[in-house]
């Protein structure tokens, strides 16, 4: 496991690329703006991917919406600590309707990483799965170092929810691996996939 | 649409008992008692919707939220996000009464945009209520809609214009139909309540059957300047 850390923390890539191994058909990730697509999109591009390249925020409630459409489905939800920080409402969103489906990892580097690492929030303290635990989340860890990561993966794509894992990663930058980027073809590809390829522009 | 009164028993609603405090417009009589109304038939769906109680809702006769809320059923709405709003009172009780709507609560407009681009994802279909001061927290989620090509219907009840008493709410109620058609929505304003139904439904077939967004503004002399 020992690649799974570096000595700055959890190493991002082959932390997403576990969350999503052995991939079964029911699993939808939607991803929140910045390095965390880019993460995803490092361990394969896939049509079930919903990547978010902007409406910074609004990676848990897309999660949200989906989990509610599709219960037999689990919804992950990949996205960062500042995203998250931006519509930490939505933890209550989440919390009132409680799907049994829905998982949120939060890949927390205690900063920007995109806007030149200013510091977030929650290097100051600011306890994310403490947070999401108030508002009614069933399960919630942080993980800092390799003990404990694979219960969290685990937790993340089997638990009933909702949960939550963050794990405090390096922060280091990594090459950024660009899925698409044009939201039509993101939106129309993931209802194909996911209900059939009569499933087209609107419904 | 059909609405056959089924009786005007009290007692036998679901929500009976409780003390509806229905908002009414000015100048329309304030009736004494309820109808107990009976639906009418539901659209064939490919899920089940046992268990719904929508038929047991006590509306204020003449209520127009009804409209809006039977467009929503004939429709196949599934999910409604909403941000509480006084004119959206009654219907957000009656989507909480249907067991095949997912009434969603939010804490802030713009959470509904990022919900029911999800519920699209997912293959169903929902609309936003909010009151228009909320619209311009939704501004950034926008692109959302216009990058994706999201069908939308958001149903906003107007602040800040018809002898509005409060003049924070005028700001953001003057710039309501910018914003969203600068968000993308076709916006379509409404004055009168025999109106609503039928932009109701032109609005959701527009969005799913059309894929056009669609902003339906309820005014604020439909739905009654707030007294304070």
């Amino acid at each position: 496991m020992s690649e799974m850390t570096t000595a700055h923390g959890i190493a991002r890539r082959p932390l997403v690329a576990r969350l999503l191994e052995n991939r079964p058909e029911g699993l939808l990730v939607v991803t929140g703006l910045g390095s965390p697509t880019y993460d995803v999109a490092a361990a394969g591009d896939d049509a079930r991917n919903f990547y978010l390249w902007g409406a910074m925020g609004s990676a848990v409630t897309v999660g949200l919406g989906l989990a509610l459409a599709q219960p037999d489905s689990r919804v992950l939800v990949v996205t960062g600590d500042g995203e998250l920080l931006m519509a930490l409402g939505a933890l209550a969103t989440v919390g009132v309707q409680k799907p049994r489906n829905l998982a949120v990892c939060v890949l927390d580097n205690e900063r920007y990483g995109e806007t030149g690492g200013q510091a977030s929030h929650t290097g100051s303290g600011v306890d994310i799965p403490a947070v999401a635990l108030a508002c009614g989340f069933r399960e919630v860890r942080c993980i800092r170092a390799a003990d404990g990561l694979g219960a969290a993966c685990a937790l993340l794509r089997e638990a009933e929810g909702p949960v939550l894992a963050s794990f405090k990663i390096d922060g280091a930058e990594q090459p950024r691996v660009m899925p698409p980027r044009d939201g039509h073809h993101l939106r129309t590809r993931f209802r194909q996939a996911l209900l059939g390829n009569e499933a087209g522009l609107t419904g | 649409m059909a609405r056959a009164a089924a009786g005007t028993q009290p007692g036998t609603g679901r929500m009976t008992g409780m003390r509806l405090r229905m908002w009414r417009p000015r100048g329309r009589a304030c009736l004494s008692c309820r109808q107990l109304w009976n639906l009418p038939p539901r659209p064939a769906v490919d899920q089940p919707r046992e268990g719904s109680v929508a038929g047991e809702f006590n509306w204020a006769p003449g209520d127009w939220r009804r409209d809006i809320y039977e467009a929503l059923r004939a429709a196949d709405v599934r999910q409604v996000a909403y941000v509480p709003d006084a004119g959206h009172a009654s219907l957000i009780r009656a989507c909480h009464a249907d067991d095949a709507i997912r009434a969603i609560v939010l804490t802030t407009e713009e959470e509904g945009i990022g919900v029911l681009a999800g519920a699209h994802l997912g293959g169903q279909r929902g609309v936003l209520l909010m009151q228009s001061s909320g619209v311009g927290n939704c501004v950034n989620t926008f692109s959302l809609i216009r990058n994706c090509g999201f069908p939308m219907v958001a149903i906003v009840t107007m602040r800040g214009e018809w002898g509005e008493f409060n003049p924070w709410q005028v700001p953001m109620g003057q710039g309501t139909e910018q914003a969203m058609k600068d968000g993308g929505f076709v916006v379509q304003r409404l004055e009168r309540a025999d109106e609503v139904g039928p932009a109701a439904g032109a609005a959701l077939s527009m969005a799913f059957d059309g894929g056009t967004p669609v902003a339906l503004l309820l005014s604020q002399r439909l739905i009654g300047a707030k007294k304070f």
